[in-house]
């Protein structure tokens, strides 16, 4: 552990360029953290050999004056990320062993930018689940620990992205968002993340989940962080049809600290029954923060709101039951065949390969979608699905961005929530609309629970605005003053 | 043509057909991805990583294929769709790699349009098509290659198809080789797809079902691998003659897919309805809608080429060609660029009885095509221009395209170094047919007899004194006129 590994990216980058340190030096010193913080169960495949190389090029690009947006920032790479020559695996054990022969756009695009990789984080098998308990390489433990010291969960399904950049092993990580995937575990974990609006980046080489939902963003622990990141992550790709033709802003333009003029929409359907006090005296003081920085504060409705997660239930399995058609034995990954014809091998392969989250989901999804169900669930969702995004479309006439909380609660302890799935889904209740919706969402860390764990407020913002939605992240941050890291790290700086 | 039925014991029925066709789009790569779709590489040569459905990989639409689609569309009178959606078809087999294929369902690029097609007894028939979608093909399982095992090969897998839908409008074999037969002679001749049956770039799914005369429509079966026009006509008398059995048996026909054996010439049943798949059909998320503007559309229509059925009725109308005559021109592209390249400003009549008897006999005989023809169109049509300013007689003709076909020399080369112009000097006609008349006095007497047979005779005399050049009127004329003297 040494002070390297607690820099923001934006200090680190001022640090590389002031020649305080190398790329090598902080590479190093996020290497050692990785191998200290093992017990953590962060990273699946850890690839120091490579950062140091990619460190080392770095530093000559730098002192060739040739530095890009992410020069030298060691990162994490989330493993739905496929890249070339590094094991991939979306933590199942279906694709334990594939190792792509390309490289996804978005790290493409981080490692023209100079981003160093330290390895592959872990996550929930296919994206599917909020808790990171359900990967083939086992649970992945919150750096931070409630007063009872009970392992956490990081959240998910990015567990693995904020688990090892709250812990310092990397200064930032990838993630992506179906659901909630990345503000979830931001807030979990007491980081900032974006998922930007559908279409921002391309999705090209990341292991499909939803395909009409999944979307890659940054975790990191400042909005301003995020904000180099997604610079660097978004842009249009004529290889993913679905990925927008438009120029990526200078989103660190936008992030004035100050929100004067900026309409925040707080809405009313978001004060569910049940939501703990804290959640609401989180949202509360955001609000009173919101307006501390000169924000007018609206009141709006997404009246839709309650339809979004039995919407996103059905919708993201119909996806998943099909885009993991393509895990069968034939071609890659595991394949189980003892004799036996090839429904056999496909029965057997699947099986074994698939947890049990991603079977439920596989078969949920073949259910809404076939004949004589179609039209009541998946038709259905669909119609749901864009009277959400008009509820999106009319608040946004009202105001230019929505805060809410993230999550319904802070991080929980693991194997809780396991025995009934309902329960585990409701961890998505604010997140998910934004993602029917297609529109940009943020977390950011606000404050502590009583149990000492983070909590985390959510910006919502209008399509392609994702630089409001920075701007706004980034001035209520400055606002809640979170500097709280986990206990287990002070111990650690201490020592 | 009338309906044709078909007399069971118990009485008379009709067969009712459509059909749908597999034909693949002529394009250099794929429908989603940029590998080539050569035919006959080496297996799993032609294989992007979208076509081997690695994870994270997505399709992207190829715009040729689009175009194609479009262009067959309009040469089918079909109603071009805006908007159209692409799907997912999902199912598990070995050589689908991504589990689903990529096809259209409810929202096709190409609706209703309509064909005529040519029937043998010189007539025709419209038949409805009911649309034009867009898929991947499948890639190949190989069964024969290892004792256990099966190996698959992906070069064909993401190819684009057309799927070309009839309606029920067919009414026999007969009909139903006539649409497959016309339906490839548009795709040819817009050049959107090559129509080779046997290389599998089109195969037809046949729907069979017969019915007493004008009632209401049988359960049907469909019948799969039919990979010839004539396999679809040996497989339909086959399937008709089977459910008029079972019918009058008083048994029930069950809706199923069938499966045509070319070796054993029947049709077997491969899956019952019972078994039919489920598809879960949904739209793929990873394609946005394809929507296409009228301009385009237009753009397209702009560059069709003059389609055979056009062709058909203007070599009718403007040269005075027979139905038989302008069906067999039209029915190739190259050949009908020959047929008018031949006609042009001569005697279009003419032309058309050379070509069509002369050249492709002649053709047909050595099993070549019209591109492989050792006569040029102009020379072909050097020949018609001296038959019809009278250099030469149909019959020296007749020798001097021999001639040509086997030399490739040009007719009037032929015709002067063998010195085949034809006499039309009257007067040396006119010695040689005194000579004729004073060598057979007993013919002249029985001519004169009344035996008016005998002037066939006389004029076979003289053409065989001229060597065959005198021209056959005039022999006729001055004939007749000493002979009726």
């Amino acid at each position: 552990m040494s002070d390297l590994t607690h820099l923001t990216i934006a200090q680190a980058l001022s640090g590389l360029k002031n020649k305080d340190f190398t790329s090598v030096e902080l590479t190093e010193a996020h290497i050692n953290a990785m191998q200290d913080a093992r017990d953590l169960n962060a990273f699946i495949v850890e690839t120091p050999e490579k950062a140091m190389e990619q460190a080392k090029a770095s530093d000559a690009r730098r002192a060739s004056g040739d530095a890009g947006l992410l020069e030298g920032i060691p990162m994490a790479i989330k493993d739905l990320f496929c890249t070339e020559g590094v094991q991939t695996t979306a933590s199942s054990k279906i694709l334990e062993g594939f190792i792509p022969q390309y490289e996804s756009t978005v790290t493409t695009n981080m490692f023209r930018d100079g981003a160093v990789m330290l390895g592959k984080v872990g996550l929930d098998e296919f994206a599917m689940g909020s808790s990171n308990t359900t990967s083939y390489f086992g649970n992945i433990i919150n750096p931070w620990k409630a007063n009872d010291g009970k392992d956490l969960v990081p959240g998910g399904s990015s567990g693995g992205s904020a688990a090892a950049v709250a812990a310092r092993i990397a200064m930032g990580a990838t993630g992506t968002d179906t659901g909630g995937s990345i503000r979830q575990p931001a807030a979990f974990c007491g980081l900032a993340g974006i998922k930007p609006t559908y279409g921002r980046c391309s999705r090209w080489g990341i292991i499909a989940f939803a395909s009409s939902l999944d979307q890659a963003g940054p975790i990191a622990r400042t909005s301003e962080d995020c904000a180099i990141m997604l610079e660097s992550m978004a842009g249009f790709d004529a290889k993913d049809s679905t990925s927008a033709d438009k120029p990526v802003p200078k989103f660190t333009e936008s992030l004035t600290g100050d929100m004067k003029g900026l309409r925040v929409g707080i809405p009313k359907e978001y004060r569910m029954d049940g939501t703990p006090d804290e959640i609401v005296k989180i949202w509360d003081q955001g609000i009173a923060w919101a307006k501390d920085a000169g924000a007018e504060i609206v009141d709006v409705s997404l009246p839709h709101t309650k339809y979004a997660l039995p919407t996103y239930y059905i919708i993201a399995p119909a996806e998943a039951s099909s885009n993991l058609s393509r895990y069968d034995g034939v071609r890659y990954g595991l394949r189980v065949d003892e004799g036996g014809n090839l429904n056999d091998m496909y029965a057997k392969t699947r099986a074994e390969g698939f947890g049990d989250e991603v079977k439920r989901r596989i078969m949920i999804g073949a259910y809404v979608l076939s004949a004589g169900y179609y039209d009541a669930y998946y038709i259905k969702a669909q119609k749901v699905r864009r009277l959400i995004l008009n509820d999106f479309i009319k608040a946004y006439e009202q105001c230019d961005v929505l805060l809410t909380p993230t999550a319904p609660s802070s991080a929980f302890a693991i194997g809780e929530n396991e025995d009934d799935p309902i329960k585990m889904y409701l961890n998505d209740v604010f997140t998910v609309p934004a993602s029917l919706a297609g529109v940009p969402g943020m977390s950011i860390p606000a404050g502590l629970d009583a149990k000492g764990l983070p909590l985390g407020l959510q910006i919502l913002g209008r399509p392609w605005d994702e630089a409001t939605v920075l701007k706004v992240g980034h001035a209520i941050e400055q606002k809640a003053g979170f500097n709280a890291i986990p206990q287990s790290l002070l111990n650690k700086k201490a020592a | 043509m009338a309906h044709a039925l078909i007399k069971g014991e118990t009485g008379e029925w009709e067969i009712v057909i459509g059909m749908e066709v597999h034909a693949q789009v002529i394009a250099n790569s794929k429908l989603f991805s940029g590998a080539s779709t050569q035919f006959g590489a080496e297996p799993n040569s032609q294989v992007s990583l979208v076509d081997a459905a690695m994870p994270g990989m997505l399709p992207v639409l190829n715009a040729h294929v689009v175009e194609q689609a479009v262009r067959t569309g309009l040469g089918l009178n079909s109603k071009i769709n805006n908007r159209s959606v692409f799907a997912r078809k999902n199912y598990f087999y070995a050589d689908l790699p991504q589990g689903y294929q990529i096809s259209q369902f409810e929202d096709p690029i190409v609706g209703l349009g309509k064909i005529e097609i040519d029937l043998p007894d010189g007539t025709t028939k419209e038949i409805g098509i009911t649309r034009l979608h867009l898929e991947q093909d499948a890639g190949k399982s190989m069964h024969d290659q290892h004792p256990s095992k099966s190996f698959v090969d992906l070069n064909r897998s993401g190819c684009a198809l057309m799927e070309i839908v009839s309606e029920p409008d067919i009414r026999g074999p007969e009909e139903a080789a006539a649409y497959l037969s016309k339906l490839r002679m548009i795709l040819r001749y817009l050049g959107t797809c090559d129509g080779n049956m046997d290389e599998g770039s089109m195969r037809a799914d046949v729907n069979v079902s017969v019915r007493r005369p004008g009632g209401e429509l049988g359960t049907r079966a469909e019948i799969k691998n039919v990979n010839s026009v004539k396999a679809v006509q040996m497989a339909i008398d086959y399937e008709v003659q089977r459910q008029i059995e079972i019918l009058e048996d008083g048994g029930k026909i069950v809706q199923e897919t069938r499966l045509w054996d070319p070796s054993r010439n029947e049709t077997r049943s491969m899956r019952g309805k019972e078994d039919a798949h489920d598809y879960r059909y949904f739209p793929d998320p990873d394609l946005l809608p394809l929507v296409i503007s009228n301009d385009y559309i237009e753009d397209i229509r702009k560059t069709l080429p003059e389609l055979p059925d056009e062709k058909k009725h203007r070599f009718m109308n403007n040269f005075g060609l027979s139905l038989y005559d302008s069906s067999v021109l039209i029915a190739e592209r190259p050949r009908a660029d020959y047929y008018e390249a031949v006609a042009n400003d001569r005697d279009a009549k003419l032309a058309a009885n050379w070509v069509i008897n002369e050249l492709l006999g002649a053709l047909n005989k050595d099993d070549k095509h019209i591109t492989q023809s050792p006569i040029t169109a102009e020379q072909l049509g050097g020949l018609i221009t001296l038959i019809s300013d009278n250099t030469i007689s149909g019959k020296i003709a007749k020798d001097v395209f021999a001639e040509m076909y086997s030399s490739g020399k040009d007719a009037a080369t032929i015709v002067d170094e063998k010195g085949l112009k034809q006499v039309t000097d009257t007067g040396a006609i006119e010695a040689v047919i005194d000579e004729v008349i004073a060598e057979n006095p007993d013919n002249v007497a029985a001519y004169k007899g009344g035996k008016d047979k005998l002037f066939g005779f006389f004029v076979g005399q003289t053409m065989k004194k001229t060597g065959g050049k005198a021209n056959p009127g005039i022999v006729n004329e001055i004939l007749r006129k000493k002979l009726n003297d």
